[in-house]
């Protein structure tokens, strides 16, 4: 009967309203002006702009300066979130015990997440400051001039440091909420089966919070690519370019792409198309790899 | 005094043709069923019959594809359900779990904008009625499951609706309790002169309540009767098998001189008879206390004979003779399962 | 035993890997509160001490970067899109789960793909849509692109789907509507989810740092993180006002958390795991 196919068809369009309006607004318009912007080179507030060629993404996939920050940032997050998700883990299963002031160190371990990128970033400019960090001090003299942030070969790790530092938190938090959600039962069946903790971590803990780690891993992957406050407040994308993630390329200032609105507009969807890939890989991972419990 | 008088309080419920259908698959077809008003009426069947279905039709919770529904002297086929004076209990008995008793109770009225004052006496005695009185303060959460099919009924009692609609109310709750509140029901539909629809398989809860049951089986109505005359003279092979329990046994055709016809007998109208006309190899001997099951193969049949206690059972291994008195036997068409009656 | 009970030598040892670790952690902010304590010409002493202790570089720090001001716009801008997030979010997700209109899969479908359009793919199209409407350096700039998020939907929807269908029959067999349901079932039957999404978006808004360095040009639309950016570059000469200017924009964050973790908790595992 048409009647209750159509009954709520107004409330509905009342309900969807607002945020239909906005996201089309400022994410699907956007969106699509983008891909046309991007075959064509401005100036840099889009005011004036001139149609060259749709081939524009194909010559800013190929150029140097999109393939190496493809590269800073696939070598960004290959440091950042393995390194990142093992000292969470281990932070979370030291902590995952009920001993005596166990909630000190479990608000410790979850500060970092109190950090914005921006205060994370400051905090270690500072640190690693040649003239007053201590942090540049201990490491000693590969620290000293120009300083650990520009140097070249370190200045990545150096970023990376900070970025494991501020994601630590957030790491742990979600480690940890997944530990607790662990039957245990599985434990203690494990533990009449006689395995000791090594193996009861890899053989329950593991596969048990593997789909906590999947999310952790997505969401940490994700910030590696989105990354832009931590270089822009630590090495504005230098020395020689070794910092310049996509993210970066794209809004930096500074760079070949600063000037040309269109361009800038080419590389965000070449952006969007790498994260689109990494998002679609990341979900088959879900779908498929990870064990579930009940 | 004339009918006419009584016309607003009389709450008969009418299908006329109902058929439903989800997406191009049947649940119900060609319905009509009449209930007479404070009837109390079953509808019995397997799940997946389309029992609920009709209930939903009737509440206005669904919409019929073909078909009239009345109530009363209304066609209500474009009457939103909370206009159709009609009541809901259902399975899971949907109360609101951060409302204390209390504020579910109430609740219909409060959406019905009756006076707080008001609405506290009347939830209060829908309350006291159902022996709910002193949990009023407390948390769905906090109360057991029977006591929670209580909140659910006093939901449904306080705004003293014409028609009650009720979704396999007892499935949720232990079997002791189960034959504790068919016997409240009972009460309560005496006492409130309303007309009751009760949707159920359990053919236990349709024989104990209900005045008339309506028996379905894939969209159909099989019968419709009394439950004595229900289980007396199935309609159906189907029925005859569903109600009763164990179920009627039903011979092939050709045995017990019926002719192309399809006999059934109820497991207590089965004589153990050492010359009987059929032979039964005994595979289960069940000892009930009061009665004795006795399970065994008629050729490539299962039979169940019901025994009186203290008799002389017979054992298993046993071959036995059987036999039925000519009142006991019920034929039915071999191909149409229609009963056919002499 | 329970096995989760600690004893003897491996406790010791468990607390000592605890305070190592809690020690590495928390290194970082603490040099930041030491330095943020010290008056400037005394930074390089002491630098893992509290001596010389002073309010002086965190009034300065305070006055110069203008960070009243910021703290406020950072209030104001997370406020409004936190509240308007949380109203768009839990009418469209009402929408999807209990009302029935043509082409609700489609329209679900495609704010869902929205989901996978990162912020970033997007921002040079909006800035110049904010220049052309004569946004830029205001607070709509900073709120009205953000008023509503798939994610949210998502998020809130999920949640409203654990509300039995029956309780939306027995409501409207009750004469119920949909705001009533709204208002009366479903958002309470849902608080802690919306709280958690709530807390989510604040801390969204509140450390978004690119879309502001985007649109706002003026000291007087900066918000905590921009401010400190600006703070960072005005006075790269005297770190230690920088660091005191990173300690008051980190606290209030601080504050909130520890009084919010159990939602913050339940916000961040969102999805993360099952059940």
């Amino acid at each position: 009967m048409k009647k209750r196919r159509w009954r709520d068809f107004g409330l509905a369009g009342l309900m969807l309203g607002p945020s239909a309006a906005v996201l089309s607004l400022f994410v699907i318009y956007p969106l699509v002006k983008a891909v046309w912007y991007g075959h064509q080179r401005c100036d840099a507030s889009l005011s004036k702009c001139r149609t060259t060629s749709w081939h524009q993404y194909i010559d800013a996939f190929r150029s140097n300066e999109f393939q190496d920050s493809l590269i800073v940032t696939l070598k960004y997050a290959l440091i950042t979130v393995p390194i990142g998700l093992v000292l969470g883990i281990s932070l979370a299963v030291l902590a995952d015990k009920h001993i005596k002031g166990i909630g000190i160190f479990r608000t410790i371990f979850s500060s970092t997440v109190a950090t914005s990128v921006a205060v994370a970033s400051v905090m270690w400019f500072f640190l690693l400051n040649p003239s007053v960090g201590i942090l540049a001090d201990w490491l000693g003299g590969s620290a000293k001039t120009p300083g650990l942030l520009q140097k070249q070969g370190l200045a990545l790790w150096a970023v990376s440091a900070s970025s494991i530092w501020a994601n630590l938190g957030f790491t742990f938090i979600v480690v940890t909420a997944g530990l607790q959600s662990v039957p245990k039962d599985l434990y203690e069946s494990a533990y009449v089966d006689g395995a000791n903790g090594w193996s009861r971590f890899t053989n329950v803990t593991l596969p048990m919070i593997s789909p906590t780690l999947l999310f952790a891993s997505v969401v940490l992957v994700t910030r590696a690519f989105q990354s832009f406050g931590e270089i822009d407040l630590l090495t504005a994308g230098g020395p020689k370019g070794e910092t310049t993630t996509l993210t970066y390329l794209a809004y930096g200032q500074g760079l070949a792409t600063s000037n040309d609105g269109g361009l800038r507009a080419t590389v965000s969807v070449l952006l969007f198309f790498v994260l689109l890939i990494l998002a679609l890989v990341q979900f088959r991972g879900l779908e498929k790899r990870v064990h579930y419990g009940n | 005094m004339t009918l006419m008088a009584y016309s607003p309080f009389v709450a008969q419920v009418r299908l006329v043709n109902i058929t439903k259908q989800f997406d191009g698959v049947t649940a119900v077809e060609d319905i009509n069923l009449d209930i007479a008003d404070r009837e109390f009426m079953i509808l019995l069947g397997p799940s997946g019959c389309g029992k609920s279905t009709l209930l939903r039709i009737i509440a206005g919770l669904e919409d019929p594809t073909e078909g009239e529904v009345w109530i009363g002297d209304k066609m209500v086929n474009d009457v939103l359900p909370k206009q159709r004076d009609v009541a809901m209990v259902f399975q899971s008995y949907a109360l609101y779990p951060h409302k204390t008793v209390q504020a579910n109770i109430e609740f219909p009225l409060k959406v019905r904008k009756v006076a707080k004052t008001e609405r506290g006496v009347a939830a209060l005695a829908a309350a006291d009625s159902l022996g709910l009185g002193e949990y009023m303060q407390r948390k769905p959460a906090a109360l057991s499951g029977g006591q929670r099919q209580r909140v659910a009924l006093a939901r449904a009692i306080v705004r003293k609706p014409a028609v009650f609609c009720m979704d396999e109310p007892l499935s949720n709750l232990d079997a002791k309790l189960r034959g504790e509140t068919r016997a409240e029901l009972i009460a309560l539909h005496q006492r409130l002169e309303s007309t009751f629809i009760y949707v159920t398989h359990d053919q236990v809860e349709a024989m104990t309540m209900g005045t008339r049951i309506a028996v379905m089986s894939r969209g159909h109505l099989e019968q419709i009767g009394s439950p004595q005359e229900v289980y007396d003279k199935p309609a159906s092979v189907f029925v005859a098998q569903f109600v009763g329990m164990p179920p009627m046994n039903i011979l092939p055709a050709g045995s017990l001189e019926s002719g192309n016809h399809l006999v059934g007998v109820r497991p207590e109208q089965l004589e153990i008879a050492a010359s009987g006309p059929l032979s039964m190899k005994v595979t289960l001997v069940e000892q009930l206390g009061h009665e004795v099951l006795v399970t065994g193969d008629v050729g490539a049949k299962r039979f169940v004979v019901r025994v009186a206690a203290h008799t002389i059972a017979p054992r298993i291994g046993d071959v036995v003779g059987l036999d039925a008195p000519e009142a006991g036997r019920h034929r039915f068409d071999a191909t149409t399962e229609q009963r056919i009656d002499a | 035993m329970a096995i989760d009970q600690v004893t003897g030598a491996r406790r010791i040892g468990r607390y000592t890997l605890l305070m190592v670790a809690a020690v590495i952690v928390f290194f970082p902010i603490y040099v930041m509160l030491v330095g943020a304590f010290k008056p400037g010409n005394k930074v390089l002493i002491d630098r893992l001490l509290p001596t010389n202790v002073t309010l002086d570089t965190l009034r300065q720090a305070w006055r110069e970067g203008n960070l009243g001001r910021a703290l406020w716009n950072s209030v104001v801008v997370s406020v409004v899109i936190t509240v308007a997030q949380v109203a768009t979010s839990v009418l469209a997700a009402y929408a999807f789960v209990f009302l029935t209109f043509p082409g609700k899969a489609i329209v679900f479908a495609i704010f869902l793909a929205t989901l996978l359009v990162p912020l970033e793919a997007t921002l040079t199209v909006n800035r110049h849509i904010m220049q052309q409407l004569n946004w830029l350096n205001s607070y709509r700039a900073l709120t009205v692109p953000f008023l509503a998020t798939a994610f949210g939907i998502f998020m809130i929807r999920q949640v409203f789907l654990t509300i039995p269908k029956e309780m939306r029959e027995a409501a409207s067999m009750d004469g119920l509507g949909h705001f009533g349901f709204l208002g009366e079932v479903a958002v309470p039957l849902s608080r802690p989810t919306i709280g958690a999404f709530a807390l989510f978006s604040f801390l969204t808004s509140w450390n978004s740092y690119l879309w502001p360095v985007l649109v706002t040009t003026k000291s007087d639309y900066n918000t905590v993180q921009t401010g400190l950016k600006a703070l960072k570059l005005a006075s790269l000469d005297r770190p230690n006002l920088v660091i005191a200017g990173t300690v008051i924009v980190a606290l209030p964050i601080f504050v909130m958390l520890i009084a919010f973790q159990r939602q913050l908790i339940r916000g961040l595992t969102a999805g993360a795991v099952k059940g």
